[in-house]
């Protein structure tokens, strides 16, 4: 008798990795172009958008908090399961090791940003 | 040990030889603007938790040059991820059918691509609205 099939875990994986994927293909390039250019540059938005007490207003909200949440967690499990998958292509045996690596970093990603999230307080 | 040794062709650069593949490889490799981007504001966030000064040194250092090039370069590398993710959607879910059609590939493409659009410019109007 064969034991009973182990239920998988890529299903959670590949979850995370869709979520993470479509809320970066929805709203990535405007976050990018916010943080990353707009503001720095002085474009566009008032100047003190991400002042410190309006930011600190904002990761105190509760919807504040799962925005600034859900982005970065399914960001890094998004580009962790991809970059996993495509080590085999530019020939990396991607092992054990590997998806520790990966998905561990991610994990870790995660943990950092619940734990800031939680210091900042409501 | 057997004697044998027997040719095993170098896969190295597979890739390359083909358009179809190096497409491939430039959309999977998305995933690490997409990495260092969540990386930078994990960094904004941890920063933010240690208070004004620390924040404020965070948003100095976005000003830097070489900050810019990445953003640049990440705001291109997402933006091709968003035009490949809905290009692949019609294969990566379920066929949709509706009046006994199948929905053709290009309205879920196009579909996608709108409701990003849509996604961006909400963003952009409430990030607007919350600083003025």
């Amino acid at each position: 008798m064969k034991a009973p099939l182990k239920r998988s875990n890529a299903p959670i994986f590949w979850a995370l990795f869709g979520a993470g994927g479509m809320l970066s293909a929805l709203i990535g390039p405007m976050l990018v172009f916010i943080t990353g250019l707009a503001l720095p540059l002085g474009l566009l938005l008032p100047a003190d958008t991400m002042s410190y007490p309006k930011m600190l207003a904002f990761a105190q909200n509760f919807i504040g908090k799962g925005f600034i949440f859900a982005v970065i967690a399914l960001f890094l499990w998004h580009a962790a399961h991809r970059i996993f998958h495509s080590l085999h292509d530019i020939g990396i045996h991607a092992g054990t090791g590997a998806k520790l690596l990966c998905y561990g970093s991610a994990l870790l990603g995660t943990l950092i940003a619940a734990y800031a999230l939680l210091a900042i307080g409501f | 040990m057997s004697k044998r040794r027997p040719y095993v062709r170098s896969m190295d650069g597979w890739w390359r030889k083909n358009p179809f593949f190096v497409e491939y490889m430039i959309h999977e490799g998305t995933a690490l603007f997409v990495a260092a981007y969540a990386g930078v504001l994990l960094t904004g966030l941890y920063r933010l938790s240690q208070g004004e000064a620390a924040w404020n040194g965070w948003l100095a250092a976005l000003k830097n040059p070489w900050y810019i090039a990445f953003h640049l370069a990440a705001l291109l590398a997402l933006t091709y991820h968003t035009y490949t993710w809905f290009k692949i959607m019609p294969r990566t879910m379920p066929p949709v059918v509706v009046g006994g059609e199948r929905l053709p590939g290009w309205v879920i493409t196009a579909g996608g691509l709108a409701a990003a659009a849509a996604a961006c410019l909400g963003l952009l109007a409430l990030v607007w609205g919350m600083a003025r």
